[in-house]
């Protein structure tokens, strides 16, 4: 160990001298001894260091935080690990799309309420105070018919990044587990 | 002759890890059912990022009828890591955080048009009637899009 130079987190875990070219020590400082732990746990320090060097030093800092989170995920979620957390957000994703497309369904039955020319109110939509009905049915054309109109693109261009298959991946914990994650994992990224 | 049948019958019941590993396949070996020997990229995938023991080691920790899934995900995280050496899954992650916060603004927008119209419409339909009465009126049926947006990653 050079004179002055504290050890790193990793070469403090794995007893051994903190050389001054240590490839963990510009990150796992030895104030976050957590950080490395996890790491090694999960993947390994040898197997974490070998990624590192495959990369320019500019990309290790995000790898570092990127293997972390990882790890977290995976210590949390044993079975899944981030996998779990994907197939969470792929589900939020999907209702989102729906959602918009029963939107624009909407705004469309809307429009076609107020064409001068179109659907008149039918006396059976009428209330009783003679107030009309707003939108419930537009007039005979229900909500469904008017998603059917909606372009594809309103449902497509939210794709799926990944055309793996992980849906069978999803557990019922991992909607729990991954609200942990989140308070977790915005303090481990700068 | 019946060196080589024995050799044959030791070399093809081996599982992918212990073929890796040129060693001998127990009939109890814990890689054998989730890494065949038809398919050997899956364990060089996964030994790459997680090393052999790791993996012993998360499988041992894991009840027997959850073991594939753990195999399939650590294959699937190990696979996004060759994709993206930086970011692995996590850029996956990142990328669907963005999704869903392009989806929540449009989403907002969309809804906030709704709106506009409805008054509009009531308005332009129903001078004489009061535009709370006429809300009320619509209320009668329940679209499903008023749940509140929980707050996402950032």
């Amino acid at each position: 160990m050079a004179p002055g130079h504290s050890p790193c987190a990793s070469c403090k875990l794995l007893r051994r001298r903190c050389a001054k070219d240590c490839i963990f020590a510009p990150y796992f400082p030895s104030n976050e001894p957590h950080k490395f732990a996890i790491v090694h746990k999960v993947f390994g320090a040898s197997n974490v260091s070998k990624m590192l060097q495959e990369l320019h030093v500019h990309q290790r800092g995000d790898a570092v935080s990127s293997l972390v989170y990882e790890a977290n995920a995976r210590l949390r979620d044993p079975v899944y690990g981030c996998v779990g957390a994907i197939s969470y957000l792929q589900k939020e994703v999907s209702q989102l799309q729906m959602q918009l497309a029963m939107a624009h369904a909407e705004i469309l039955c809307i429009q076609m309420q107020q064409e001068p020319l179109g659907l008149a109110p039918t006396p059976a939509a009428s209330s009783i105070n003679g107030l009309v009905p707003v939108h419930p049915t537009c007039a005979g054309f229900s909500t469904e018919d008017i998603l059917s109109r909606v372009s594809s693109d309103d449902m497509s261009h939210l794709h799926n990044i990944t055309d793996h298959d992980h849906d069978q991946y999803f557990t019922s914990n991992s909607v729990i587990q991954y609200d942990n994650l989140k308070r977790e994992s915005s303090s481990l990224w700068t | 002759m019946y060196r080589f049948h024995k050799l044959d019958k030791t070399t093809s019941t081996r599982c992918a890890v212990c073929k890796y590993f040129r060693r001998r396949c127990p009939q109890d070996c814990i890689f054998a059912p989730y890494f065949p020997n038809d398919n050997p990229h899956k364990f060089t995938c996964v030994h790459r990022f997680y090393g052999a023991s790791n993996i012993a080691k998360m499988l041992e920790e894991i009840p027997v009828q959850l073991r594939a899934h753990l195999v399939e995900s650590l294959y699937y995280e190990a696979t996004c890591r060759i994709q993206d050496p930086v970011y692995g899954c996590v850029g996956i992650i990142s990328s669907l955080h963005r999704q869903i916060q392009i989806a929540q603004s449009q989403l907002a927008k969309t809804q906030a048009e709704i709106s506009v119209l409805d008054a509009n419409f009531v308005v332009t339909n129903e001078p004489s009637s009061s535009l709370d009465e006429s809300l009320v009126q619509q209320n009668g049926v329940d679209h499903g899009l008023d749940d509140p947006f929980n707050p996402w990653f950032y």
